[in-house]
């Protein structure tokens, strides 16, 4: 099983639902946020491009925040989510350092905190929080290795892209382009 | 014209606009580690080479001070842990991809046996030390029986602190100005430098010091030519890499690295030893002095800048 999600840039429309509904379902503390919305402004008027990206943490195959972490804190489960260990977490900041998407930060309370990819909703049979509020279905997730997952098949009928491949993290966030 | 905007507002601290989760803990940390594994380095060197009477402040009264910086350099980290309270699972758990748990268990070593040596010497530097308990006289009997093990071991584990305190920042991948093998070499380098310009400051036999300026005057010839290949080897990598060399070739922290770590820290003083080797009469706390700045200095820029290059998409 490996989860992944898919990000249409062409349907976002940048309203931020899905960074509220994290908040609220995940108790995000105020002022922080799991998913953020990035405008990403190509060239100048009238030759103007923009991309909206629903971004968060990407849950990489080789992910240097849990190489990093001194403690072991930082791991990945089933499915290739990477979580913290709240308990185990000492706050040194190794991981946030490690991550080229600046996907974490430290919570108020000390430990370091991110995108769960919802591992709670998914054990219930729900999809993430994000994905079920988008209310331009730009957002799809799954299973990469079911074929008939929504994820694989919006991935299977266009192009996307993942952010800094070179940085050889192997993110799993794919931006359908 | 490129332009990226968070449109949701994210403002995180620390990680917005752009990165800072480290302060001023981790460099000072870094410097103390690397001063530390300078003194410990040549107080084992000399005493392997059997120098201990010509060089004495090196290895018996400068390693005085290596506990102290270890210690307070500890005390720094400590204060940069977030959720302190859970800083014990370092020891509960040995990573061996993550630098972070090397060097704490480095620490570990290192912070004892400085403190050994110290016993060692205890009774030379104050004669009428009474231990009080008889064990702890026959741990002082032995400490002194085995010095020369424990220099072996002081060597090899200073080499290994100076190392780490740069592989702490060069492991991370995701900040190209941290990224490069050459942190390395360049932070034991500059460890060992300002070492023994502590080691200078205290020393009062004029043999010891030209000894020791000799060699501190080819290690910082060596560390001006691991920045100048530092420099290079950005500008021949990648976007990412030529904009953190950005940084100092006209950003933000050109000023401070040319004036205060390449000019004030290591060619003045370098000039100012080559001086006093040829005669001329040099106040010693001057170089000294300015090594130390420019040591520490190399250590906040590199960390401060470091988190501020990331990579572009």
């Amino acid at each position: 099983m490996r989860y992944a999600m898919a990000i249409d840039t062409k349907k976002c429309v940048g309203c931020g639902d899905c960074v509220v509904a994290c908040q609220t379902e995940n108790n995000v503390p105020i002022g922080y946020c799991r998913d953020w919305i990035v405008e990403n402004v190509n060239g100048s008027y009238p030759n103007v491009e923009i991309e909206l990206r629903s971004e968060r943490c990407n849950h990489c195959d080789n992910s240097p925040c849990v190489r990093c972490c001194p403690t072991g804190a930082s791991h990945i489960i089933e499915g290739g989510i990477v979580k913290v260990t709240h308990n185990e977490c000492i706050g040194c900041g190794a991981c946030i350092q490690s991550c080229p998407y600046d996907a974490r930060y430290s919570h108020p309370d000390g430990y370091v905190d991110k995108c769960t990819f919802c591992d709670h909703r998914l054990a219930k049979g729900q999809s993430t929080a994000c994905v079920s509020v988008c209310p331009t279905n730009c957002l799809y997730f799954g299973d990469l290795d079911d074929p008939n997952s929504d994820v694989s098949k919006a991935l299977r009928n266009r192009t996307s892209k993942v952010l800094a491949p070179e940085a050889g993290t192997k993110p799993q966030l794919y931006f359908l382009t | 014209m490129k332009e990226e905007l968070f449109v949701s507002g994210r403002n995180i601290p620390y990680i917005d606009p752009y990165l800072n989760i480290w302060h001023w803990e981790i460099p000072v940390y870094l410097y103390l580690g690397g001063i530390a594994a300078g003194i410990m380095f040549f107080a084992g060197l000399f005493t392997v080479m059997g120098k201990e009477k010509e060089m004495e402040t090196t290895v018996k009264w400068a390693p005085f001070l290596v506990p102290v910086a270890l210690v307070v350099g500890l005390f720094a980290l400590f204060l940069d842990l977030k959720h302190q309270l859970f800083f014990w699972r370092l020891y509960t758990t040995i990573r061996i991809e993550s630098p972070m748990s090397w060097g704490a268990w480095t620490l570990m070593f290192v912070t004892p046996l400085s403190m050994v040596w110290v016993v060692s010497y205890l009774k030379e530097a104050i004669p009428d030390w009474n231990w009080r308990f008889s064990i702890a006289e026959q741990f002082e009997v032995l400490a002194i029986k085995y010095r020369k093990h424990m220099a072996w071991a002081m060597m090899a584990l200073a080499i290994i602190l100076g190392v780490y305190t740069g592989i702490l920042l060069s492991a991370f991948n995701a900040r190209p100005l941290w990224n490069t093998s050459i942190l390395g070499p360049l932070f034991l380098v500059s460890g060992l430098s300002t070492g023994l310009a502590a080691i200078m400051w205290m020393s009062k036999s004029h043999q010891e010091r030209t000894v020791l300026s000799k060699i501190d005057i080819a290690l910082i010839g060596v560390e001006l030519f691991l920045i100048i290949h530092l420099m290079m080897g950005f500008l021949a990598a990648t976007e990412v890499q030529i904009e953190a060399a950005q940084l100092f070739l006209g950003g933000d922290f050109t000023v401070t690295f040319w004036v205060f770590i390449i000019i004030l820290g290591l060619i003045v003083p370098a000039f100012l030893e080559i001086l006093e080797l040829f005669g001329y009469k040099i106040p010693i706390w001057i170089p000294s002095l300015l090594i130390l700045f420019g040591g520490l200095m190399l250590r906040f820029l590199m960390v401060e800048a470091g988190q501020i290059t990331r990579y572009l998409y």
